[in-house]
């Protein structure tokens, strides 16, 4: 059963990639959409069959054969749905089935063949990405990590006619890879330790240990994982292929670069969240790299221009959210932001794309502005989407970033949640510049502001239209068609619902997906998946003390208190950026550039992301390329190697030119030396 | 009774003379026969080791080596004769060409 949630959509990646470009659009299109829900179908059949289950029961294991057996290795490709896989699996599919409906109308405008590569390749996306979450051990979940790797990079270089998106995809690949070569290594450092892959399993190993109180083997092993997580969810250091990622098409960017693929090392690290809980020193460092990361990406978008690239910035930022709660090991409320960003997250990337797809091919916000009027039904679903992610209430976006900070605040590392905060701000703010800029004022026609400093818009993805096109373009603009009307709509009513679930006991809500995820979170002691292990009581306490070290939990009252506080200040600060954003960019939209001119070098670093490309391209890229070119291709390839190749032809070349002169074609010289020969030889044996 | 070492000195001159004469000669057919004369000298030697061990071995082999000889002059003519026809020389320094 399980194994035919990724199985849908593989068949429909491979009729789509060999029969595709015969078949009409409607039906690749369709087939692709219709292997989507025929596997969100299954995945809801099965999600209920887990939740008929007892709460500490919660898992189905499906192994369909031994993958590996070497040894003491065996690794069988298995599939385990628990109440953490359920999530995944649901947010997957059913997202990525409204991306698919939403793709049928956004990429109309391709051939056939284009079009059912298109769709052959988001179908093998969620093939691998269910493989992803659905894996029981960590080599399966490496195919998945592998698969969407590989997936990310053909959609974002679609269109590999144009320089740029090719450069993006090999960028976004090339930098993943440096993250994913971390993550072997800790795979291997986890078989090292503990003589097995299997999730359940070393969660119970790790369970009987004390929690590392130096820098250990945990430790390390932690680390290297999450260095791949960085890699895969766009953290510090590796987060600069995301934005550049946004050349695909904006459909994959919703699918891929906001709701599934870069959630995939949030979701590593709460599917080990056991492991992680026992290296407190990896912890930190995940949660501080996680803040730095939120504030960092949120100031920059605060001063982007091309409406995707804000979108990126602000998916990293929230990213980084997430790693925050992981760091502090509120799993629940990590996986819990994961779920909600990316209702909202999808929707505002549709939303942008229904923009972009009605002004075709503008990504330039200063070029777009009054659209609210045309656009009616983007405008609004997409507010809904800014006002969930800004973190108003009663939308998705606050509960769960609520519990972040509350969790962070609760922990005692109050200067993280004086960042989370201000990242909150800054999230209210540049979202709605996005919003106001987008939508409300002035419409202006394609041209660039003067005062801008960025070169020309380069984002643009397909054919530019030509330039009487577009000055007559509001005329006929057109709002979303459909089929991306409805994935926009039911987006929207998710932003505003998905939260639900997740409200706090304080406020008289039952925080129910917490105490569904909570099994996942704990090593299974006593369950079948390790019979042998007799003592169930021994995980009980080692888990909530490990608890206890993560969140010095006050007295309940306090407790309640304190959360009803701090939402109000969530509230407050969401609404105060709006606020700002409002007063800013409608009422008075020359003081954006007033401050632009005033702290212009501020300004500028923001404009160009504090220059970490420009730092990465002088202190990695150019020191490699350099001593690729000069040291091993001029040096050691074209030098030693080259050298050997051609000295040893050389050698070759002299000895025969010497030797020859023995072969002189003159039978007495031949006689001469034959006895010449016998004598020493014959010398050798009567004088030796 | 003529002792072995007469025997031996004789074939050994004969030997060296062969062997000179193998060297030495500028006539394919001379060279030949030097040859012949290098065999002969080790027919003696086998004669005469096998007089003086009492026993027909020596005598069995020298028979082998004439029937050798003959077969080899009767091919090594043919040869000349071939070569000759070819470049109308005898002088092995005439064939070092290595090519026909």
């Amino acid at each position: 059963m399980l194994a035919l949630i990724p199985l849908f959509p593989f068949l429909g990646f491979v009729v789509n990639a060999t029969l595709g470009r015969r078949l009409p659009k409607s039906v690749s299109g369709g087939l692709a959409s219709l292997a989507m829900i025929a596997s969100f179908v299954v995945s809801v059949m099965s999600v209920w069959q887990l939740a008929a289950m007892a709460p500490d029961m919660r898992a189905i294991d499906q192994s369909l054969y031994t993958w590996i057996a070497s040894g003491d290795l065996s690794v069988s490709l298995g599939f385990r749905l628990d109440p953490l896989s359920a999530v995944m699996i649901l947010v997957v599919t059913g997202i990525g089935s409204l991306i698919h409906i939403y793709s049928t109308a956004y990429m109309h405008d391709e051939v056939d063949s284009e079009f059912a590569r298109y769709f052959s390749y988001l179908n093998l996306f969620a093939a691998f990405m269910l493989v992803l979450v659905l894996g029981s051990n960590v080599p399966v979940l490496f195919v998945g990590w592998e698969g969407v790797g590989l997936c990310s990079y053909l959609l974002i270089g679609f269109w590999f006619k144009k320089k740029s998106a090719n450069d993006a995809g090999k960028k976004a690949f090339v930098v993943n890879r440096i993250g994913d070569y971390a993550f072997i290594l800790g795979m291997l450092a986890l078989f090292a330790k503990f003589g097995t892959l299997d999730f359940q399993a070393i969660a119970s190993a790790v369970a009987r240990m004390p929690v590392e109180a130096g820098f250990g083997v945990l430790s390390i092993t932690t680390l290297l994982l999450f260095i791949g997580a960085t890699g895969k969810s766009a953290q510090i250091p590796l987060f600069t292929w995301l934005p550049d990622a946004m050349e695909g098409p904006t459909p994959v960017s919703a699918l891929i670069h906001a709701a599934t693929m870069v959630t995939a090392g949030v979701y590593m690290i709460g599917r080990n969240a056991m492991l992680f809980s026992h290296a407190p020193a990896t912890m930190l460092i995940v949660a501080i790299i996680g803040t730095i990361t939120a504030l960092m990406a949120g100031t920059i978008g605060l001063v982007q221009n091309d409406i995707k690239r804000v979108l990126a910035y602000s998916t990293v930022s929230q990213l980084g959210y997430m790693f925050l709660a992981m760091g502090m090991g509120a799993f629940g409320a990590g996986i819990f932001h994961l779920y909600t960003h990316a209702f909202f997250k999808a929707l505002l990337f549709l939303g942008s794309g229904a923009v972009i797809h009605a002004l075709h091919g503008e990504q330039d916000i200063r070029n777009m502005g009054g659209l609210r009027k045309y656009l009616p039904i983007t405008y609004w679903t997409f507010v809904i989407g800014a006002v969930a992610i800004a973190g108003v209430p009663p939308l998705a976006g606050f509960f769960s970033k609520d519990e972040i900070l509350f969790e962070t605040y609760a922990a005692g590392h109050w200067i993280l949640w004086i960042i989370g905060v201000l990242t909150a701000l800054l999230t209210a703010t540049y979202m709605f510049r996005l919003v106001f800029l987008t939508f409300h004022g002035e419409r202006h026609h394609g041209h660039a502001s003067e005062t801008s400093h960025q070169p020309a818009p380069a984002d643009l993805h397909r054919p530019a239209p030509a330039d009487s096109h577009r000055h007559d373009a509001s005329s006929h603009l057109h709002d979303a068609p459909p089929a991306m009307a409805i994935a926009l709509i039911v987006l929207a009513i998710g932003s505003v619902a998905a939260g639900w679930i997740g409200i706090p006991h304080t406020i008289g809500g039952g925080n129910r997906l917490h105490a569904w995820l909570e099994p996942s979170f704990e090593a299974r002691l006593g369950s079948r998946v390790v019979p042998e292990t007799p003592a169930p009581e021994a995980g009980g306490p080692a888990f909530s003390e490990v608890q206890g070290a993560f969140a010095g939990r006050r007295p309940e009252s306090d407790e309640t208190a304190l959360e009803r506080t701090l939402m109000l200040v969530s509230t407050v600060i969401a609404v105060l950026g709006i606020g700002v954003a409002w007063q800013i960019w409608i009422k008075r939209r020359d003081i954006a550039d007033a401050f632009a001119r005033r702290f212009q070098p501020l300004y500028m670093l923001l404009l160009h992301k504090y220059y970490v490309d420009e730092i990465y391209d002088a202190v990695i890229v150019q020191p490699i390329r350099v001593a690729s070119q000069e040291g091993l291709w001029r040096g050691f390839d074209v030098k030693v190697i080259d050298g050997a190749v051609n000295g040893a032809g050389a050698i070759v070349d002299a000895s025969a030119t010497l030797l020859r002169r023995l072969q002189t074609g003159s039978v007495r010289t031949y006689a001469g030396s034959l006895f010449l020969g016998v004598v020493m030889i014959l010398g050798y044996y009567l004088w030796r | 009774m003529i002792p072995l070492s007469h025997y031996l000195i004789l074939s050994a001159t004969l030997f060296a003379i062969g062997g000179a004469g193998v060297f030495l000669r500028k006539n394919l057919i001379t060279i030949l026969l030097s040859v012949e004369i290098m065999l002969n000298a080790v027919n003696l030697t086998f004669v005469a080791f096998g007089r003086y061990a009492g026993n027909l071995d020596g005598q069995i082999i020298t028979f082998f080596v004439m029937t050798v000889a003959a077969a080899e002059a009767a091919v090594g003519l043919a040869l000349v004769i071939a070569l000759f026809r070819h470049r109308e020389s005898l002088n092995p320094d005439a064939f070092t060409s290595l090519k026909w």
